[in-house]
C-alpha cells in the first residue's frame, strides 16, 4: 500500500465516519418533516370556514317587530337567534332570581343591554349538546329542550337539566331605538 | 427471483401478527427488494408517478369537498375555490398542474420502457397492465378538465363524445346514451365527476397489479441483461429509496414553478368563460398530454377514418411488445433501434406542435407551395400526415423487420461484466464494498 501513503489524510476513504452519515440522515429528514408540515397547513386550514362564508358573520334586525310577551328566532351565523320581547313579569321574575342558587350564576342585568331590559337577545343552541330550547316552556317559563330536559329561566340562565351554561348572549349592540346589529 | 423472505419477528407480538397477517413480512420483503445495482435514473420515474397519482387523489378529495357538480354551480364554485376557500388557489393549482405533470412522468416512463425493452418477455403483461393504466390516465384527465364548466371544458367535452357518433348507425345513440341530453348537458358533467372520483382508484388498483406484475420477474435495467447472482443486485432500501427519493425532490422544484410562478401556462385562458353552448371558442385544442393524438384524429379527411387512426395510434402501444421482434432488449446494444427511436420521439413533438396549431396554417411562414390534395404541402396538415405515417410505420413495420435484420452489438455477460472489464474506468476513491454501510 506504498501508493496510498502518497496521498495519506486524517481520515482514510475506507474508514467510516458516523458522524458525517448521521449528520446527513438528521438534516434530510429534518428538511423533509419542513416540508411535510408546511404543505400539510393549506390541507389542514382548508377545512376552516371561507372567506364568503365569514363575509356573511353578522346581521342586523329591528326587534320592534316582535309583539310583547312573543320572540321571533332570527337566523344568525347558520343558526337560531332568539329576539324575545319580555314582560315586565318575566323580567321582574328573572331578577328575582339574580342570587338564587344559579348552576352558571349571572345577573340579569348583565345579560341584557342597559335601558333595554325587555329586550333579551340569546343564542338559540342549548348549552349541552346544541338543540334548539322551546319557547315558554319548562318551570322557569324561559326555555325547555326537547333533547335531554334542559330548562332556562326567563333570563336564559340554566336552572335545571344537564347542560352546563346559560344560553350564550352574543356579541350585539343597539344601532337605532329598536335596530340591533349582531356580531 | 423469489427470495426466500429475511423478516425475523423479533417480540412476541410481532410473531402473533405475523401468524395471522405477515403485513409486517409484506413491507420488510418490499424493503429489502433485490434491485438491479446499474438502474439510471431514468428507472425513477416509477416512483414519481406514484407521487403524482397520490398528489392527485390527495388534492382531488380535497377539491370534491369545496366543488359544486351542478350544471349552474359548478363554474361559480371554481371561483369559489380560488378565492374564498383557504389555500383553495393552491391546492387547485396544485391539481390542474399536477395532471400536466403526471403525464411529463408518465411519458418519461413510457420512452425509457421503450428505449430499454422493459416490455419484452417475461414482462409483457407488466407493460399491458402500464397501458392501461395510460389509458384510464387520459380518461380521468379528460373527465377532470370537463368540471370547471368552462368554455374548453364544454366543448372539448362535446368533440370527445361526438367521437364515438362516428361508429355507423349506432354511434348517434351512443352519444345521447354518454352525455344523457340531447348534448353535453348538466348530466354529462354529473356523470364525469363521478367518474373522476372514481378512475383515480382504478388506476390505484392497476398501479398495484403493475408493481405485482413487475416483482415477478424482477427490475430490467440499462443492459437489459438478466440479473444472474445475488451480487447483481442491491436491497431497495436504503439504495432506491433515497435515489427516488432524491429524484421525486427534483421533479417537486419543477413542479413547483408552474404552481407558483406559471400556474395557467398550461391552461386555457378560454375556460375562464362559463361554458355556452350559443358559442364555440375560435381556437379549441385539448391539452398538451393529448395534442398528439388530436393532430393524427385531424390529418385523416375522413370522420369514421380518423376516430380509427386515433384509436389504432394507442392500440400499437398494447401490441408493441409482439411487434418488435428483437432479442435484444436494450437499445444501448441495437444503434439502428436507437435512430429509429429518436426520429421516432421527435416525430411524436411534431404531432403534439401540429396538434396545437390550425391545420391550415403555414408550417414555414409565408413560403408559398403547391397544394397535394386539399392542402398545401406546408401546412400542418401534411406535416401531421407525414408524422402520422411515421408513427404508424415505426410500430407496423419498423420494429417488425429491424428485429429481423438488424445488427446488435455485442450484449455483456452480465450486469457486472461492462464495468469490471474496464477496471480503470473506476473512479479513484470508489468504495471496495458500496453495499456495505459505513
Amino acid at each position: 500500500m506504498a501508493d496510498s501513503v502518497a496521498g495519506a489524510s486524517a481520515v482514510p476513504h475506507d474508514t467510516p465516519d458516523p458522524g458525517r452519515r448521521n449528520f446527513i440522515h438528521i438534516a434530510a429528514i429534518t428538511a423533509a418533516a419542513g416540508g411535510v408540515a408546511a404543505i400539510a397547513w393549506p390541507f389542514i386550514d382548508q377545512w376552516n370556514p371561507a372567506a364568503d362564508t365569514m363575509a356573511l358573520a353578522s346581521i342586523e334586525y329591528d326587534v320592534s317587530k316582535v309583539p310583547l310577551g312573543q320572540q321571533v328566532t332570527v337566523l344568525y351565523r347558520k343558526q337560531p337567534l332568539f329576539v324575545r320581547h319580555r314582560t315586565p313579569k318575566e323580567i321582574a321574575e328573572a331578577v328575582a332570581d339574580d342570587h338564587a342558587d344559579l348552576r352558571d350564576p349571572a345577573t340579569d342585568a348583565s345579560r341584557v343591554k342597559p335601558g333595554k331590559a325587555e329586550w333579551l337577545i340569546l343564542i338559540g343552541v342549548c348549552t349541552h349538546l346544541g338543540c334548539t330550547p322551546l319557547f315558554g316552556q319548562g318551570e322557569w317559563g324561559g326555555w325547555f329542550c326537547p333533547c335531554h330536559g334542559s330548562q332556562y329561566d326567563t333570563s336564559g340562565r340554566i336552572r335545571k337539566g344537564p347542560a352546563p351554561k346559560n344560553l350564550v348572549v352574543p356579541d350585539y349592540s343597539f344601532t337605532g331605538a329598536t335596530t340591533i346589529k349582531v356580531g | 427471483m423469489h427470495e426466500i423472505s429475511h423478516y425475523e419477528p423479533k417480540t412476541a407480538f410481532e410473531r402473533w401478527l405475523d401468524a395471522r397477517l405477515p403485513i409486517a413480512r409484506f413491507g420488510k420483503d418490499l424493503l429489502d427488494y433485490p434491485t438491479p445495482k446499474n438502474l439510471n435514473y431514468w428507472w425513477t420515474f416509477g416512483g414519481i408517478l406514484a407521487f403524482c397519482l397520490a398528489t392527485q387523489i390527495v388534492t382531488g378529495i380535497v377539491l370534491a369537498m369545496h366543488y359544486d357538480p351542478s350544471g349552474g354551480g359548478a363554474f361559480d364554485s371554481i371561483q369559489h375555490i380560488m378565492r374564498d376557500v383557504n389555500y383553495g388557489w393552491l391546492i387547485r393549482y396544485i391539481h390542474a398542474n399536477g395532471a400536466s405533470m403526471f403525464f411529463v412522468a408518465v411519458y418519461i416512463h413510457i420512452f425509457r420502457g421503450i428505449y430499454y425493452g422493459s416490455y419484452k418477455a417475461p414482462r409483457e403483461l407488466l407493460w399491458l397492465i402500464g397501458a392501461a393504466i395510460y389509458l384510464v390516465m387520459m380518461a380521468t384527465a379528460f373527465f377532470g378538465y370537463v368540471l370547471p364548466w368552462g368554455q374548453m371544458s364544454f366543448w372539448g367535452a362535446k368533440v370527445i363524445t361526438s367521437i364515438f357518433g362516428a361508429i355507423p348507425a349506432i354511434g348517434p345513440p351512443i352519444v345521447t346514451w354518454l352525455v344523457g341530453s340531447f348534448t353535453v348537458d348538466a348530466p354529462t358533467l354529473n356523470r364525469f365527476f363521478s367518474l373522476h372520483y372514481l378512475l383515480p382508484f382504478v388506476i390505484a388498483g392497476l398501479v398495484a397489479l403493475h408493481i405485482w406484475a413487475l416483482h415477478v420477474p424482477g427490475n430490467s435495467n440499462p443492459t437489459g441483461v438478466n440479473v444472474k447472482e445475488k451480487s447483481d443486485t442491491v436491497p431497495f432500501h436504503p439504495y432506491y429509496t433515497v435515489k427516488d427519493g432524491f429524484a421525486v425532490s427534483l421533479f417537486m422544484l419543477m413542479f413547483a414553478v408552474f404552481v407558483f410562478f406559471m400556474p395557467e401556462a398550461l391552461g386555457h385562458v378560454d375556460n375562464n368563460i362559463a361554458a355556452n353552448p350559443l358559442a364555440t371558442p375560435a381556437h379549441i385544442v385539448p391539452e398538451w398530454y393529448l395534442l398528439p393524438y388530436y393532430a393524427i384524429l385531424r390529418a385523416i379527411p375522413d370522420k369514421l377514418s380518423g376516430v380509427i387512426a386515433l384509436g389504432g395510434a394507442i392500440a400499437c402501444l398494447f401490441a408493441l411488445p409482439w411487434l418488435d421482434r428483437s432479442r435484444v432488449r436494450s437499445m444501448r446494444y441495437r444503434p439502428q433501434a436507437r435512430l429509429y427511436f429518436f426520429i421516432f420521439i421527435v416525430v411524436c413533438l411534431i404531432l403534439g406542435y401540429c396538434g396545437a396549431h390550425e391545420p391550415d396554417q403555414q408550417v414555414i411562414p409565408g413560403l408559398a407551395a403547391f397544394n397535394i390534395g386539399d392542402s398545401s404541402i406546408n401546412s400542418m396538415a401534411w406535416l401531421s400526415r407525414v408524422c402520422a405515417v411515421y408513427y404508424f410505420a415505426w410500430f407496423l413495420l419498423i420494429n417488425p423487420l429491424l428485429g429481423l435484420r438488424e445488427t446488435p452489438l455485442p450484449v455483456p455477460e452480465s450486469i457486472s461484466s461492462p464495468v469490471l472489464s474496464h477496471p480503470a474506468a473506476a473512479p479513484a476513491g470508489a468504495a471496495a464494498a458500496p453495499e456495505k454501510k459505513g
